[in-house]
């Protein structure tokens, strides 16, 4: 139930993911322009960069994770009410991957192949891309719960959250690399994998714990 | 002892005889270190370039030893509500940024002559810049939220998923390497180092720890003050 | 005895030497001045507080 009702909100709040696809889009095109069109280097970092950006694009929903919710007093009756204000931490992350992480993850091959990645890329870019969201959706919102309350919120989450995003890009870029080059990339997927659920399985409490320091 | 230090009072004076004299250390072991820091012969292989090592060597201990101390801090505060120790973690904060800082660039002034390139992504490199990133947004986050107490929770959570973010980053990138077979990973020091070298880097060593250990004692004693100045000036306005 | 003599490695080896000077006094600079003026602050808020509380107003 709560589940259903992050979800609404997080699909009805701008347009559900089409910001955040469309600044994917922008950065992605941007991404030419910054390193030469060379088509050999641009290749080559294609799918890298098509990680990156995403990690970016899902920094931009974040902010609003947790601070509609407490202005105005709606997150207050979260943590008092029936459920753990964990769970309700778990549901807001997972709805931000499903109207946010997912879609990215969808169009990033998409993207990658438009920056010279090689078509056969295309289901391990979106499968990364996939379980990565994950550790962005949760660790992007530990990093909303801390900045809850302070001034400049949006740069601060990032600056707060892109070391936290370095183990899934690593792992991520790591494994597609693997995968085209025809090496093992299963190990690569297995970390992401596990940082992922380490993610989805310790974050709420980091984040809960700091939603109620906002409240106190 | 420690027990003794929880109280603010008394911290104060310890901190007022044990910094001066740890400063005190600090400075005639920094002597001694670059005494014998430049009486050491120039290495075979990496000619005069070996004295960076001997300032870089020791800022990049600090970086991760203050991340520590900054680590402990933090659980103490959080777990016990200890203010003191609130203060201790975010006092440590500009100190260990700027160790981090002199270790990524003395490291690449270093790097350049010996590797022939400015920076390389290998483990440790790479989970130092990390830990820097993870410095800066301690700080940032401390200077984001007014209310001290809300600030000082806040940053004791960051400070812990940091450290627990760290050994992760650091073996992540030693499997990214050794996927991808890339450019050796350099290996600094260790015990296979001749004697007149390893004693200017332990000297050098111990002359940061106690100049930290001097410049965190006086950043937190001053914390306390700013403290009890706030409070006095509140009392007083009633 | 003391050998300063860098030859082409002096472009690296001195800035490092110079950077780290400069940010460990800056540290020490800084520290200080911060201890200074906090300790400032509470004697003159001290200060202030025992004026208030001695019975001169009545």
């Amino acid at each position: 139930m709560l589940l259903g009702r992050e979800l609404a909100l997080s699909w009805g709040r701008g347009g559900g993911p089409l910001l955040a696809l469309a600044f994917y889009a922008a950065t992605a095109t941007l991404l030419p322009l910054a390193t030469g069109p060379e088509p050999a280097r641009l290749a080559a970092l294609a799918p890298g960069s098509a990680w990156l950006a995403l990690a970016l694009a899902s920094l931009l929903s974040l902010e609003r994770l947790f601070e509609r919710d407490f202005e105005d007093g709606a997150l207050d009756l979260l943590a008092l009410g029936p459920a753990p204000l964990e769970l309700a931490a778990l549901a807001k992350c997972l709805a931000h991957w499903i109207t946010a992480g997912a879609p990215l993850a969808l169009a990033a091959p998409i993207v990658a192949i438009a920056l010279g990645a090689s078509p056969t890329l295309a289901p391990m870019i979106a499968l990364t891309a996939l379980i990565g969201g994950i550790s962005f959706s949760f660790c992007g919102g530990v990093g909303a719960a801390l900045s809850l309350g302070s001034r400049r919120g949006g740069v601060l989450i990032a600056v707060i959250v892109l070391p936290l995003f370095a183990p899934p890009v690593i792992f991520g870029a790591g494994a597609i690399d693997a995968y085209g080059a025809g090496l093992d990339w299963k190990t690569g997927l297995m970390l992401l994998s596990a940082f992922s659920l380490a993610c989805l399985g310790l974050g709420p409490f980091a984040m809960a714990a700091a939603c109620r320091n906002a409240l106190s | 002892m420690i027990a003794a230090l929880a109280n603010p009072r008394a911290f104060i004076r310890f901190s007022q005889w044990a910094a001066p004299l740890l400063g005190a250390v600090a400075a005639v072991l920094g002597a001694i270190g670059l005494w014998l820091d430049f009486t050491a012969p120039p290495d075979y292989q990496q000619g005069y370039t070996i004295h960076v090592m001997f300032i870089h060597v020791p800022a990049a201990w600090m970086s991760t030893f203050v991340y520590a101390c900054l680590g402990g801090a933090s659980f103490i505060g959080l777990v016990f509500r200890h203010a003191l120790a609130d203060a201790a973690a975010r006092a440590a904060a500009p100190l260990g940024a700027a160790f981090t800082l002199l270790a990524l660039v003395t490291g690449s002034l270093w790097g350049r002559p010996m590797w022939g390139t400015w920076w390389v992504w290998d483990a440790r490199l790479t989970s130092v810049l990390v830990l820097f990133l993870l410095y800066l947004g301690y700080m940032a986050l401390d200077a984001a939220i007014d209310d001290e107490a809300k600030a000082a929770r806040a940053c004791s959570i960051l400070a812990l998923v940091g450290l627990i973010n760290l050994p992760i980053v650091h073996y992540s990138v030693v499997w990214w390497n050794t996927l991808h077979q890339g450019p050796s990973v350099f290996r600094a020091g260790g015990p296979a180092m001749p004697p007149i070298y390893l004693a200017p880097l332990l000297t050098m060593v111990l002359a940061y720890t106690a100049a930290f250990g001097a410049l965190w004692l006086v950043r937190i004693r001053s914390e306390v003050w700013r403290r009890r100045a706030g409070a006095l000036a509140l009392r007083a306005a009633d | 005895m003391l050998d300063f003599n860098a030859g082409k490695y002096a472009v690296f080896v001195w800035p490092a030497y110079a950077l780290t000077v400069i940010v460990i006094t800056a540290l020490v600079v800084d520290t200080l001045a911060r201890a200074r003026r906090w300790r400032r602050a509470v004697e003159q808020a001290e200060r202030t507080a025992a004026l208030e509380a001695s019975p001169d107003r009545k």
